[in-house]
Parts: C-alpha cells; sequence; structure tokens
C-alpha cells in the first residue's frame, strides 16, 4: 500500500527544513563580517530547535515507511532525532567560548555541523541499504572536514587524515557486505531482506561473509576493538569543540545504524552476529578500560573509555532481545549526555592559549569553581556507574538483559571490567577535590554555557534517580521496530 | 556467457588488493586514496553483477550513488592531503606519527 505522495513527505519534513537552513545559512555566511559571526550561530541554533519541534509534531505516533520503504518514521527514530538535534544544540553552546578564543569562530563549523545533524536524521530514519549509506557518508563526510578545519594545526590535520582513509575503509567494508546481502536477497529494502532471509535457503557461508563485513564496518564506525585505533588519535588531535561533536552525537546515529542493519534486517543471522559480537565485547571492555588508566591526557582517556561503552552498547544488541535492544537505546542516549558533558567541560575550562587536555589541569578545580568541579563529579560518577547518577541504571539494564538470554558470565565480566574503569574516573574526581593549586585562577564562564552544563549534570543525576521517566521511551521505541 | 562467479570472484580479488594497499603501503598517502577508490570500484562490479544476474535494477542505482559518493570522498581526501602538506611537507604514511597509535 503506498501512501499519497504529499503523506510521505511529510514523513521528512524535518530534514527538508534542516536541509534548506544549511543552504541559507551557508549563503547568508559568505556576507558576514567576522565580527558579525554570531548571527551564524543564533541561525543554527534557531534551525535546530525548530527541527526539533518539526520532529515532536510531524510524529506519527506509529511506525510508517514512505519512498517504497526507504524512509521510515518510528517511535524509535524520533526518540533518537530528538536527543540528536537536542545535544547539537548543547554541543553549539559548548564549543562558542572554545572556538572564539582560538579564532576557529567561522560559519564552516556550524554548517559543516548543521550538514552532520542532517546525515544522523537520514541515517536514523534509513530503511533501505541505500539511505543507509547515503546517511552515513553524509555524515562522516562533514565530519572529516570538521576534524581537519583547524587549518594551521599539524596534529589536526594528521587525525583528520588518519580519520578519513580508516573512516573511507569502514564504509568499503560495510558496503562490500551490502553487496553480498544484495546478492543474496535480490533486494535493498531492509523489510524485504529480513523477510527473504527468514524464509528462503540461503548457503550459511554467504551470509556468514556479508554479516562479518557488516558487523566490521559498524564496529568501524562505533569505534570497538579490534577496529578502535583511530579514536584515541582522532579524539586528541582534533579541536576539542569537533571532539565534543563527534564523540556525543554521531555515537546515537550509528548506533541506529546497528539497529536497523542487524535487529531489523538480519535477525535470522543472530546465531553469525552474536558470536562476532561477544568477542567485539569483551575486547572492548578490557581494552577500553585497561588502557585508559594510562592515558595522561584526558581527551584521550575518555577517548578509551568510549570505547569500553561501546561494548557496553553491543551488549545490548547482542542480547537481541526488544528488553536487549531498549536497554542499548537507553545506554547510548545516556552516554551521549554523558560525553557531551565531559567534552564539554574540557572545551568550558580552556581558555585562550591553554587547553584543558591534561588530566592534572583539573587539579584544585574545586577551589576555582566548586559549582563546575561537582557537575564534572557528576559526569564522572555516571560514567564510572555509581549510584544514583543514570550511568548505573544504564549498566544495570544491559546487564539485566544480557542475564536474561542465560549469558551471566558475559554480565559477570563486564560489572569486574566497570570495577577497574572506575578507578580512572574516580582518578578525575580525586584530583578536583583532593589535590591543591598554588594559583587559583578564576574559571570565566559564559552564563548560557554555565546553566546548559549545570542542566546537563544535573539530568545526569535527575535521571538516574527517576530512570523510567526515558526508559519508558526507550521500550515503546524497541517495541516498535 | 560469464558466469556470476566469474565476476564474483574479480570483484574479491580487486576488494582484497585495495585491502592490502590500505595495510601494506608505508610509503605515499595518494596511493592510499588509490585503494580507496579500488575497494569502491570492487564493490561497484559486485553489485553490477547483481543486479544483471537478478534482472533488477536497483543494484545498479545504487551503483550511480556510489560513484557520486566516491567522487566527493575523494574530493574531501585530497583537500586533507593539501591541508597535511602544507603543515607537514611530507604525505608520507610513516611521517604520521605525531600521536601514537
Amino acid at each position: 500500500m503506498a501512501l499519497p505522495l504529499a503523506k510521505q513527505f511529510a514523513l521528512m519534513v524535518p530534514e527538508l527544513f534542516l536541509l534548506g537552513m544549511i543552504c541559507a545559512i551557508l549563503v547568508i555566511d559568505v556576507f558576514l563580517k567576522n565580527s558579525q559571526r554570531n548571527v551564524t550561530y543564533w541561525l543554527s541554533q534557531f534551525s535546530l530547535l525548530i527541527t526539533g519541534i518539526l520532529v515532536l509534531t510531524m510524529n506519527p505516533g506509529e511506525r510508517i515507511t514512505g519512498f517504497d520503504g526507504a524512509f521510515v518514521s518510528d517511535p524509535f527514530s524520533v526518540l533518537l532525532k530528538l536527543f540528536v538535534v537536542g545535544i547539537t544544540i548543547a554541543v553549539f553552546v559548548y564549543s562558542r567560548p572554545y572556538m572564539r578564543d582560538r579564532e576557529l569562530f567561522r560559519g564552516e563549523y556550524f554548517v559543516l555541523g548543521l550538514a552532520g545533524v542532517l546525515g544522523m536524521m537520514v541515517l536514523i530514519s534509513a530503511h533501505s541499504l541505500l539511505t543507509i549509506y547515503l546517511g552515513l557518508e553524509l555524515m562522516s563526510l562533514a565530519l572529516y572536514a570538521m576534524v581537519a578545519f583547524q587549518r594551521d594545526s599539524g596534529r589536526a590535520s594528521e587525525a583528520a587524515m588518519k580519520y578519513f582513509v580508516l573512516g573511507a575503509l569502514a564504509s568499503g567494508l560495510l558496503l562490500y557486505g551490502m553487496s553480498i546481502l544484495y546478492g543474496l536477497t535480490g533486494s535493498l529494502d531492509i523489510t524485504r531482506i529480513a523477510i527473504n532471509l527468514a524464509h528462503s535457503p540461503h548457503p550459511e557461508v554467504a551470509v556468514g561473509l556479508a554479516v562479518v563485513f557488516i558487523v566490521s564496518g559498524v564496529a568501524f564506525k562505533l569505534g570497538a576493538v579490534p577496529f578502535h585505533m583511530w579514536i584515541p588519535d582522532v579524539y586528541e588531535g582534533a579541536p576539542t569543540s569537533v571532539t565534543l561533536y563527534m564523540g556525543s552525537v554521531t555515537k546515537i546515529a550509528a548506533f541506529a545504524m546497528v539497529i536497523r542493519l542487524l535487529a531489523e534486517a538480519l535477525p535470522s543471522a543472530h546465531i553469525h552476529w552474536g558470536g562476532m559480537l561477544e568477542l567485539l565485547i569483551v575486547l572492548s571492555l578490557a581494552v577500553g578500560n585497561v588502557i585508559a588508566i594510562a592515558q595522561t591526557s584526558i581527551k584521550r582517556m575518555l577517548a578509551y573509555s568510549t570505547i569500553s561503552h561501546v561494548g557496553f552498547v553491543f551488549m545490548g544488541v547482542f542480547a537481541g532481545t526488544d528488553a536487549g535492544y531498549a536497554a542499548a537505546t537507553y545506554y547510548v542516549l545516556v552516554y551521549a549526555l554523558m560525553s557531551a558533558g565531559a567534552f564539554g567541560m574540557i572545551a568550558l575550562l580552556s581558555r585562550k592559549g591553554f587547553e584543558a587536555e591534561n588530566i592534572e589541569d583539573f587539579k584544585g578545580l574545586n577551589q576555582r569553581s566548586p559549582w563546575l568541579a561537582f557537575m564534572m563529579l557528576l559526569i564522572m560518577f555516571s560514567m564510572a556507574g555509581i549510584p544514583p547518577t543514570v550511568g548505573f541504571y544504564a549498566k544495570l539494564v544491559v546487564l539485566q538483559a544480557v542475564v536474561q538470554v542465560d549469558q551471566p558470565w558475559l554480565a559477570l565480566y563486564a560489572v569486574i571490567m566497570s570495577v577497574i574503569g572506575a578507578f580512572y574516573y574516580l582518578r578525575v574526581v580525586k584530583f578536583m577535590y583532593f589535590d591543591k593549586v598554588e594559583e587559583v585562577v578564576p574559571v570565566r564562564l559564559k552564563l548560557d554555557a554555565g546553566i546548559l552544563m549545570s542542566f546537563n549534570g544535573l539530568a545526569l543525576l535527575a535521571l538516574g534517580m527517576f530512570p523510567s521517566v526515558l526508559m519508558v521511551y526507550c521500550t515503546a521505541a524497541a517495541g516498535g521496530l | 556467457m560469464i558466469p556470476l562467479s566469474h565476476y564474483l570472484i574479480v570483484a574479491a580479488i580487486l576488494f582484497s588488493i585495495a585491502v592490502a594497499g590500505i595495510f601494506i603501503n608505508r610509503k605515499n598517502l595518494i596511493v592510499l586514496l588509490m585503494c580507496i577508490e579500488l575497494m569502491l570500484l570492487a564493490v561497484n562490479l559486485n553489485f553490477i553483477a547483481f543486479s544483471w544476474y537478478l534482472h533488477d535494477l536497483a543494484g545498479q542505482v545504487f551503483v550511480f550513488f556510489i560513484l557520486t559518493v566516491a567522487a566527493a570522498e575523494a574530493a574531501i581526501g585530497l583537500a586533507i592531503l593539501v591541508v597535511l602538506f602544507r603543515n607537514r611537507r611530507s604525505i608520507n604514511v610513516i611521517d604520521l606519527d605525531d600521536m601514537k597509535g
């Protein structure tokens, strides 16, 4: 049954609006003087806000596919898009003072950032291999350019090159897997692929081969061990404002891709990808948590912590049940919130000619600004999974899902690794509260960034006390897949 | 008539050469970019072979999109390469060692 064309376009009104605004901002920005760059900033924030409102108001409340199954709007996509848009607004607020101090406050950042958001929204709503690929590339191409956009920094361009080569390799692997999948099932549509795989006999080897390539591709994009080599270097080399962007929102979109490909297209091949994910989880948790201990740069430390969190997200997917998918969704949304806060804090504590990128730079933060130190405490507790912050609950639901599918040893292993991981989060807290500095430099904080950071930190606490507020939506999203 | 398997084997060989090239190559970044292009072309070959075999046009449409995106990707890759060369005066892969990783 095909919907009338107008109804199909109604599904993608937020994306179309954002696309229009990107083009408009691109043109307007050219006519602005450097001192008027705030116009670009406010226009970008305005377009994100309206996009978010459009996502809410155009929400069909059920699962509707349009454009011959290429584009889907369901509770899952609405939830994820709202988080992507909301967190991007926060990212732009946090990065404004940082970029202004470094003469990076240019229109490209915002235009590319919005283009990346558009890519993520397409990726989240993608329902055929073609739209998945296009959304992914739109997001990645914007990110490559953003990492490189500090043009006079050798480290940034090196990071961009590494990211580009490995990102392109990941896309290539993913595409090769997709081509085999297409050859097996004769369709690009995810629903048809799933039905075809479940009901007609296929050579196990070929299905396995497609799954191997697809899983490697998504593992590369999310940064699970052994495909994690690029994460620490890119996070460290990129300007903090860009690390902030790619460390938080892009994970949500990449997670959506995992769900669409593994949970929706290949549920019948769970035997194949379950084992692979198990391996990725075990390695990611070990490498992420153990190597992070040895880091002195906080950006590198958070990069390794990303790797271990990706392990947790994959654990929810690995369970392969609705509860597992809901738990993984919850985890990835909470993770995006936490990492936006953590990287945002690095950006806010940096000032002209000074990067707060070493863990040592957090020494005595309690003397300099007790409130920011408390926010960082909440973020670190949440990442370590200490109650009453939400990180604890997120880990709990994921572990629950894994235990329900009779994999208690995996849950046990994850708990042990989290305990090891708690060490380096708590070390930051120790530096902030128990180490004194002689020279107390007060923190200059813009009002908007301060309010948003408080909101960000307190949200982690509030969600931790009332976790079901968000969990309801995650369960509905996973149920509607 | 050439059977499907021949096309698939050629594509697989091309793909392997490309991946091997990315990992083995230690000299020149431009060769790396060429390997990435080769990889995408191998995928294209796969798609077209399947599309012809299955009498389904979707695969060929996908190829058009891949070609377009590959062009955009190459443009961004070369742009990053130029920025890198300005900062480093070198495009050797082994010189990319500012950060351990």
